[in-house]
């Protein structure tokens, strides 16, 4: 899988780049700076972007605009963005173009690799990987308002993960229980929230997201 | 009619015999609605009724002045002269709504205000220079002050000339009146040298407070968090040979404890330095503020550019305080966050946001308060807060500080 890779810390640049490597993808190009990353992104076209909010000329949200300006090019870029901390309005916006390829996590994610890695393979196949403080952000939102308040705990856990972007399979795995369990899980959920099924997984994950995204009792 | 508007308060004037005088904050004074001119008919007849006790006070000044000789004459000089200043503050009052501007009195605040015996109280009186301006001004407001008064008041009935004629005679007293008895220029200074120095301190003691606390965090937390994680690794790298599963075990304690330190610092910067705001300015740090509040919220921030960074900080973490308080207290209430930069009637831009809920109000701000000392740190850039929360009926929390916006910096030119 061919990757392109925006990280400004070499430190971090060359750690990633072996992480990378060590699994199975192919560092296409590795760039330290905003302008560069748009160039590369839309040159090389890769499988997959990991790309870090802050980078040179302004140190701000640079990354982010370029991956989103990327998208914005070859629509459907897979882009996975890391960051020092997490806003939602970032995350906002990396999902405002409603479609999946997108990810946003913690840089502390990194230290997890099999979970790294899973995620990065979820974006580049078109699905998403929210960071976990994110979506509790997002669910804390919601807390007073119901049908939020109507899910059961193991509901609402259930409903995280979907919302990170996990496969069932994966969720069964992180909460120790049977797929079936979570599928039954995710059917009331989606009743109770009145949203509708769907087969594909990332549509399924993006009409959670959209509707967590909106605002409480709207 | 335009709303009373707080200016910079009135601050103690350290007397100079003796130890400095400090009364504590110093309250705000109010400027007042311009009289129309019905009310200043009012005044003017009200003024030549109270030129009667003004000449009480004239005719009990020779008085006591005569009687210093023999020694009673003394503590009717100090009763007098209280009089004296008390009819010169009902004037004041009555002539800064004619004017619709403030006089604050120019009087020096005393010491020990309730000690020392008649002739420690009238020295201080007489060493006063506002006590002899005080006198001048009575020869005046009894002479051509009530000629004018009666003048204007005579004169209202008479169209068309009175309509017009008459404010401007009880203007022209008013002014009179300012001049002679309100603060000079010099005292306006020294009074905003005051407010000054006690906002500085007030700003010097956050700045210290925030270090300490910063150490404290970093001392407790991220720094507690490596040591451990140092020794859980030292320890692994230990048993890695000898007992492998353990070492894994250590390992991953490790990891534990970097993540947690990540988290504890990042908490950390945000309370110091928000990213978002950084990133996208007061604007844009707002709106990351609406989206923690769990109910509906309204955004409407527009502003021309960004205020200086310690301003954008104050006025970010005012708000954040702000929404925090309704989250806490009217967890599922409507928010409103409403935010523009105007030129004030003195040309000078004031950047002003409201933040409000219809939760169920009653919120007050009391002075050890986290909104107290946020109000605090505005007062350094003289700025504003103010907290109107009637109970039952919501919660409006407004902000107000002048400053100027630089307008957005324009993004670097792409390298190629």
């Amino acid at each position: 899988m061919r990757v392109v890779l925006a990280e400004d810390l070499a430190l971090l640049r060359d750690g990633l780049i072996r992480l990378l490597t060590a699994h199975d993808f192919e560092v296409v190009e590795a760039v330290d700076n905003g302008p560069s990353l748009v160039r590369a992104l839309v040159n090389h076209r890769p499988d997959v972007a990991v790309v870090d909010v802050r980078l040179p000329p302004s140190f701000t949200d640079e990354g982010l605009r370029a991956a989103l300006e990327a998208r914005h090019q070859v629509p459907g870029l897979p882009v996975l963005v890391l960051s020092q901390y997490v806003e939602q309005l970032y995350a906002r916006e990396l999902l405002a173009q409603g479609s999946g390829g997108v990810g946003y996590l913690l840089k502390d994610r990194v230290s997890d690799i099999g979970q790294f890695v899973e995620a990065i393979r979820r974006v580049a196949g078109g699905g998403t990987a929210m960071d976990p403080e994110v979506i509790s952000q997002l669910l804390s939102r919601h807390r007073d308002s119901s049908p939020i308040a109507t899910l059961t705990p193991r509901e609402r856990e259930v409903l995280g993960h979907m919302a990170e972007g996990r496969s069932n399979a994966a969720i069964a795995g992180a909460m120790f229980i049977t797929e079936k369990a979570v599928g039954k899980h995710t059917n009331s959920i989606f009743i109770k929230l009145g949203l509708e099924q769907s087969e594909d997984d990332n549509r399924r994950v993006l009409a959670v997201l959209a509707y967590l995204d909106a605002a409480p009792g709207s | 009619m335009s709303q009373p508007v707080q200016r910079y308060p009135v601050g103690p004037e350290p007397y100079p015999a003796g130890p400095v005088a400090s009364d504590g904050p110093a309250q705000p004074v109010e400027v007042p609605a311009q009289a129309n001119r019905w009310a200043m008919f009012g005044y003017s007849a009200l003024q030549v009724l109270l030129s009667v006790y003004g000449w009480l006070i004239f005719a009990l000044l020779i008085v006591a002045i005569v009687l210093v000789i023999v020694w009673i004459g003394l503590p009717v000089l100090l009763v007098v002269l209280a009089m004296l200043r008390g009819y010169a503050d009902l004037h004041r009052r009555l002539d800064s709504r004619i004017l619709g501007a403030p006089i604050p009195p120019p009087y020096r605040r005393p010491v020990d205000a309730g000690g020392g015996g008649v002739f420690v109280r009238l020295r201080m009186r007489l060493t006063d220079p506002a006590t002899w301006r005080d006198m001048v001004w009575l020869l005046e407001v009894q002479s051509l002050g009530f000629a004018l008064h009666i003048a204007a008041f005579v004169a209202f009935p008479i169209l068309p000339i009175g309509y017009w004629g008459s404010p401007l005679l009880m203007r022209m007293q008013a002014s009179i009146t300012r001049v002679l008895i309100g603060p000079t220029g010099e005292k306006e200074l020294q009074q905003r040298i005051g407010q000054l120095e006690t906002s500085r301190a007030a700003s010097v003691d956050h700045s210290a407070a925030e270090l300490r606390r910063i150490e404290r965090d970093l001392h407790d937390g991220a720094q507690a968090r490596l040591v451990a994680l140092g020794m859980n690794l030292g320890l692994a790298e230990e048993l890695i040979t000898r007992d492998p599963d353990a070492a894994a075990q250590l390992i991953a304690e490790a990891r534990a404890s970097s993540s947690t330190a990540l988290s504890e610092l990042r908490s950390l910067v945000r309370g110091i330095h928000p990213p978002v705001l950084a990133d996208r300015g007061l604007t844009g740090g707002i709106e990351a503020l609406a989206l923690t509040h769990s109910g509906p919220v309204d955004v409407d921030v527009q502003l021309p550019g960004r205020p200086p960074a310690p301003v954008e900080s104050a006025v970010y973490f005012a708000v954040a305080e702000a929404v925090t308080n309704t989250a806490k207290h009217a967890a599922g209430a409507s928010l409103w966050i409403w935010g523009r930069y105007d030129a004030d009637a003195d040309g000078q831009g004031h950047l002003r946001i409201t933040v409000a809920d219809d939760g169920v109000g009653g919120a007050t701000m009391p002075p050890a308060g986290g909104l107290a000392g946020l109000a605090q740190r505005l007062e350094t850039f003289d700025g504003r807060l103010t907290l109107a929360s009637p109970s039952g009926a919501g919660t409006v929390i407004t902000i107000d500080v002048p400053c100027t916006l630089q307008s957005a910096t324009a993004r670097p030119p792409a390298v190629h």
